[in-house]
């Protein structure tokens, strides 16, 4: 599919001669070389990125990396030095101040950090700046400002002023004065950086529920990767100006490029990232009918590194456990079905953190199925152990443990 | 004294001054006769209302604006004018101020607004608002003189010349210091360089641009007082009477009139530039 954002070899070098600079970056010296000989600050450095319609893509990175840079080159608040942003298949960089205007206005919204309210106007006018600010009359732009305050559960507010209100509730204004343009594209600046942990995990709950009743692309800008993770489809990791990887969480997780992107890692619950069909074994479990024989399960399951298979019906979907040391109860022709475990599986989506209090429960290994209750694999007790012993270790890379 | 050197910087402004004596002479009628006008109507429109009415409506909008308290304070305080028999030349002098400072005004904020959009205009105007700041005011008096003659137009001319600095000043500070990420709010949500101004950086700006039009009423109240030394009239009139005559008690009447006015107008521009909240 098309991307909806598509950045090229996009350069931003802030200072007295930014050419000087962009030319010095070619003949490959590094940012603190090049602003020692000219002052020049390299801000963002040959950025490629694809971001697809409808996802929440996340860049990440320490203050001063860049990322606030890059989210206002895609708006052009800050104009680039050189390369192109495309919107739409529409170069933003190359495009007149009329359409540019236009874009901003109808298509790309922005959230920040400091909320940026207007202190003089209430709630609700504050949510319809951008309907005012594009010429819509007073009475329509109102309705649409209370329909995205309700979106955002700011209703009873309307008539406040916003130093009235909490540090959450001014960013759900911050929020709604977004929402309230109908943008496809929002640019959510560190919009929730500013506030307090419990508060904070709350509005990324609710921005991932305004995602489902209504699906736009969201750039999101964070340092926090417990945040990334928890809203991010995908995410890039930035350092000193360049984009150093791009990836699902997952991705970065098992595979972190570099030593920069593992240090983001400490102090991060990486089993919310793991999924129970990660960690399962699909590939070397017996699955046996209904009738299967004692005999023939107990053959199947010595072909195999571990000692348990499964049960399903005619349609695939998962009924029970055998364990091969309980087949020796029976005679070989009996149904090994006559000493399976029933046990409730999980779906593939559980959370590796939700995992250990199944097992401990659990006589047998940890049944895994689809939506429709097909089996997928089992999480076997070594398999879970090795999994949380991994993720421990990742989250200690730093060494701090 | 030969050969001691001697820049004859006087000699130059002089010169000047019959230039413009000389070549623009409508441009000054043209000056003399709006400022008249507009003192003129100020001053026949608040003599043309009853004193009691005027003095009502003052004290109404002080107990509004500003507390009950200061409402109590203004019926005494414009008792004390009417009880010195100084209604006149106060409202003289108050039609003076409100004259100048709107020209003041009209002049002073759009030239805060150029110098806030351009690094260039505010390094160029900076010096002269120095010039204009820190001249002693009675030097404004004399070209003020020379070019409208005496009487109440050079009073006010001199009064805009010296009570514009403030406004331009904090009108220029006030925008300049508006957050970065509030501009780039109004930038983001599609504004142009004309709403940009009006709809962020104006309404955001206006605390400061309000301490500035204060300042400003204040500088042309004392300047206004200064000007009665050209025929400006009105309470300095009464003061420079008092000097005169060495009269202590007419001196010290007219001086106590001017710190009324100015304690009046000082506490009801600076209400103005409150939030008026929604009753919730």
């Amino acid at each position: 599919m098309e991307p909806i954002i598509r950045v090229r070899e996009l350069y931003k070098v802030f200072g007295p001669n930014p050419q000087e600079g962009l030319r010095l970056i070619e003949d490959g010296l590094d940012k603190d070389t090049i602003f020692e000989r000219t002052g020049n600050t390299v801000g963002v450095k040959d950025c490629n990125l694809d971001i697809a319609e409808g996802e929440i893509f996340v860049v990440m990175g320490l203050s001063g990396s860049g990322k606030s840079t890059l989210v206002r080159l895609l708006n052009r608040l800050i104009e680039p030095t050189a390369g192109t942003v495309e919107v739409r298949g529409r170069d933003v960089t190359r495009m007149s101040q009329r359409d540019l205007i236009r874009l901003r206005s109808e298509d790309l919204a922005m959230v920040f950090q400091s909320f940026a309210l207007m202190p003089h106007k209430t709630v609700i006018d504050n949510a319809a700046l951008g309907l005012e600010i594009a010429g819509v009359g007073r009475a329509r732009r109102r309705e649409r400002a209370q329909e995205a305050l309700d979106q955002v559960g700011l209703k009873a507010h309307a008539r406040s002023y916003p130093d009235e209100l909490s540090g959450g509730m001014q960013q759900r204004v911050g929020l709604a004065r977004a929402l309230a343009t109908d943008p496809s594209i929002m640019l959510m600046d560190e919009a929730f950086s500013a506030l307090d942990p419990l508060i904070r995990t709350e509005m990324q709950d609710r921005l991932l529920d305004l995602q489902r009743e209504h699906r736009r692309t969201v750039v999101f800008i964070s340092h926090d990767l417990d945040e990334a993770i928890r809203i991010g489809d995908r995410i890039a990791i930035m350092q000193g100006g360049e984009v150093v990887q791009v990836g699902t969480p997952k991705e970065i997780i098992t595979h972190p490029a570099n030593e920069y992107v593992r240090s983001f890692f400490h102090g991060v619950d990486i089993t919310q990232v793991f999924q129970a069909r990660d960690i399962m074994d699909s590939e070397n479990i017996p699955v046996l009918d209904a009738d299967t024989t004692a005999g023939e399960a107990r053959n199947r399951i010595a072909h195999v590194p571990g000692n348990e298979a499964v049960i399903v019906d005619a349609g695939g979907r998962f009924q029970s456990v055998v364990q091969a040391k309980r087949l020796g109860e029976l005679t070989l022709d009996r149904a090994a079905s006559e000493v399976a475990v029933e046990v409730e599986p999980v779906p593939e989506d559980t959370a590796l953190a939700d995992l250990p209090r199944r097992a401990a429960q659990s006589p047998v290994s940890i049944p895994v199925v689809d939506g429709e209750g097909r089996f997928r694999g089992l999480v076997t007790l070594q398999r879970l152990v090795e999994a949380l012993d991994r993720s421990r270790n990742a989250a200690a890379a730093n060494g701090d443990y | 004294m030969e050969g001691r050197i001697n820049i004859p910087v006087g000699d130059w402004i002089e010169a000047g001054v019959d230039w413009i004596l000389d070549n623009l002479e409508p441009a000054l009628d043209g000056i003399a006769w709006f400022l008249g006008l507009l003192t003129n109507s100020f001053e026949g429109a608040l003599l043309a209302i009853p004193a009691w009415l005027l003095v009502l409506a003052l004290v109404g909008l002080s107990w509004w604006r500003v507390s009950w308290r200061f409402g109590i304070f203004a019926i005494l305080a414009l008792g004390l004018i009417l009880g010195m028999d100084l209604w006149e030349p106060t409202i003289k002098t108050l039609s003076l101020v409100l004259a100048a400072t709107a020209v003041a005004l009209a002049i002073g904020m759009p030239v805060g607004v150029a110098m806030a959009r351009s690094d260039w205009v505010e390094a160029s105007i900076r010096p002269v608002l120095d010039l204009m700041q820190t001249m002693p005011p009675f030097v404004y008096l004399i070209p003020a003189a020379i070019f409208f003659g005496l009487g109440t137009v050079p009073g006010a001319i001199a009064t805009v010349v010296f009570c514009m600095p403030p406004v331009v000043r904090l009108t220029n500070l006030g925008i300049r210091q508006v957050n970065r990420e509030q501009i780039e709010a109004g930038l983001a949500f599609g504004c142009n360089r004309r709403q940009l101004l009006t709809k962020i950086q104006l309404p955001l700006a206006m605390p400061s641009i309000m301490a500035g039009i204060n300042q400003t009423i204040m500088l042309a109240l004392s300047m206004v007082v200064i000007a009665s030394m050209i025929g400006a009239g009105g309470l300095g009139n009464t003061v420079l009477t008092g000097i005169q005559r060495l009269d202590v008690g007419l001196g010290f009447e007219g001086g106590l009139g001017v710190v009324i006015l100015a304690i009046l107008l000082d506490r009801i521009t600076q209400s103005v530039g409150r939030r008026r909240k929604a009753s919730s």
